[in-house]
């Protein structure tokens, strides 16, 4: 198959053979976005010097950071001294989650998650175990949605310090009930700590998060940015030794001018997101549809219509998710598995494992900025011939 | 181990007797899955094979295949030595 093939598309991805590679792994990182690459440059240079001294540079450094949080708090609705610059998604986690329980040690220790949360939160939650905290992870259903009642209930429980909820997952794409989770958290007065990597600048942010996390690669920003607000009112306080910079919650010196391109990123990606949106999602529609109709004994899992835009999963039986991988790869498409064969842990993915959906065979397609539909009919046009050979060098016969 | 990794327990009932038991044990999935599905026609209607495996795959895996190929999952019991024993009912 596909010799001699030679895919037209010029794109797209980090660190890609970009003559040949159809970039479908937005979930793991979006392309830097122009916006985000042209406003790096200019920052490199105008914002290199140290922002808290008193020269005249380092005022201009100070003011480009200054403009980046005011534009950021502007974009979560926030007021920018809630909002710090962290040095990726997985720091403004580590510290939302660990801050927060900290500052609301006398309340409880407990806190409550759910099974499908980015591996940052549970490490974070398990680092809260061995300093003898509690964890109660809630688990999901068969679409990966959590029962916004059940959640609601383990956050009512005595003891509750902080509450965990992702806005869509990021290997299944199902949005999470995060207005109705809030309401609850409310209601018991536990702070919910919203982890927004998969939406922010794609999706609206649903209301009433106390914490908020967020990667800025995730929306076409440069990597070592992530973002973290806290609530005015809600008990924070550092878990790790005292540093002054970021009013004091974020160690280190700051990337002004990766700040400032995360920035021009998320606001260009705001002002694109309707239209670009609705074009993603009918892509994702067509290989919702498409791929059980075209490839025997696979199953699509995540929800069909509650989903983040631009994300689509599928499992196919018989067929490891390493083999599917590499045969996509050689003929230039880069999508990722949740498969335990593509792990470096060799363990299927806790999602996948939470919501009790086939974990073998799992190809995960998300879509960055720009993806074409030509690319995803050329996607469809190869995977039905990729499956069925795997399937028959194990001796599988597909229908 | 991390919060959250934590699976719906296997059964303490000791395993009950099986038509056809099927030793997927060192196997990484899909083997086990294929190996079931081809093996599955061997035993009468509504009798049971056992699964036995060590990948972890297998323990979410098996119970997949089953809701999926509409045969049903009896249980799921763990072996003395690690992995289990999944039973599964051939539904037609």
């Amino acid at each position: 198959m596909a010799a001699g093939f030679r895919p037209r598309r010029i794109a797209i991805g980090p660190g890609c053979d970009h003559e040949r590679v159809a970039y479908f792994d937005a979930a793991s990182t979006e392309p830097l976005h122009p916006a985000a690459r042209e406003a790096l440059i200019i920052a490199l240079d105008a914002g290199g010097a140290d922002p808290a001294r008193l020269y005249g540079a380092a005022r201009r450094a100070r003011l480009l950071l200054e403009g980046a949080r005011a534009e950021a708090a502007e974009a979560i609705g926030a007021r920018p001294d809630e909002v710090s610059f962290t040095s990726s998604g997985t720091q403004a986690v580590h510290l939302g989650v660990l801050g927060t329980l900290l500052g609301r040690r006398r309340a409880g220790r407990r806190l409550v998650t759910s099974a499908v949360e980015h591996s940052s939160v549970l490490q974070a939650a398990a680092a809260h175990e061995r300093e003898g905290g509690t964890a109660e992870v809630v688990g999901v259903g068969l679409t990966g949605r959590v029962d916004a009642g059940e959640f609601g209930a383990a956050v009512a429980r005595e003891g509750t310090a902080l509450a965990c909820l992702q806005t869509a997952n990021h290997e299944v794409g199902t949005l999470q009930p995060v207005a109705e989770a809030a309401k609850a958290c409310q209601a018991a007065g536990v702070p919910l700590l919203v982890d927004a990597a998969q939406t922010l600048g794609r999706l609206p942010l649903p209301s009433g998060w106390s914490v908020l996390a967020a990667s800025a690669h995730k929306w076409g920003g440069p990597a070592g940015v992530g973002l973290l607000a806290v609530r005015k009112g809600t008990r924070w306080r550092s878990p790790l030794p005292e540093d002054e910079r970021e009013r004091r919650r974020v160690p280190g010196f700051e990337n002004v001018p990766a700040a400032v391109a995360a920035v021009a990123a998320l606001r260009a990606r705001l002002t694109e997101a309707e239209e670009e949106n609705a074009r993603l999602s009918a892509l994702v529609d067509r290989i919702r549809e498409a791929v059980p109709r075209l490839v025997p004994d696979v199953e699509v899992v995540g929800d069909a219509t509650e989903r983040a835009p631009h994300i689509v999963t599928f499992s196919c039986l018989y067929v490891a998710g390493e083999a599917i991988l590499t045969e996509l790869d050689r003929v230039g498409f880069a999508v990722s598995s949740g498969s335990s064969c593509t792990a470096s842990t060799l363990r299927p993915s806790h999602v996948l494992e939470a919501m009790g959906v086939l974990t073998h065979g799992n190809v995960r397609v998300s879509l960055p900025r720009g993806a074409s539909g030509a690319d995803v009919d050329r996607f469809l046009a190869v995977l039905p011939e990729i499956v069925r050979r795997i399937r028959e060098s194990v001796g599988v016969k597909s229908q | 181990m991390m919060a959250g990794r934590q699976k719906p327990a296997a059964d303490e009932a000791p395993q009950p007797q099986a038509a056809l038991t099927i030793d997927a044990l060192g196997r990484k999935c899909p083997i086990p899955i294929i190996m079931l599905a081809e093996q599955i026609n061997y035993v009468p209607l509504n009798a049971t094979v056992a699964v036995l495996a060590d990948d972890p795959a297998a323990f979410t895996d098996v119970p997949a295949w089953c809701r999926l190929k509409s045969h049903h999952h009896v249980g799921t019991y763990e072996l003395p030595r690690g992995g289990w024993a999944i039973h599964v009912r051939r539904n037609y």
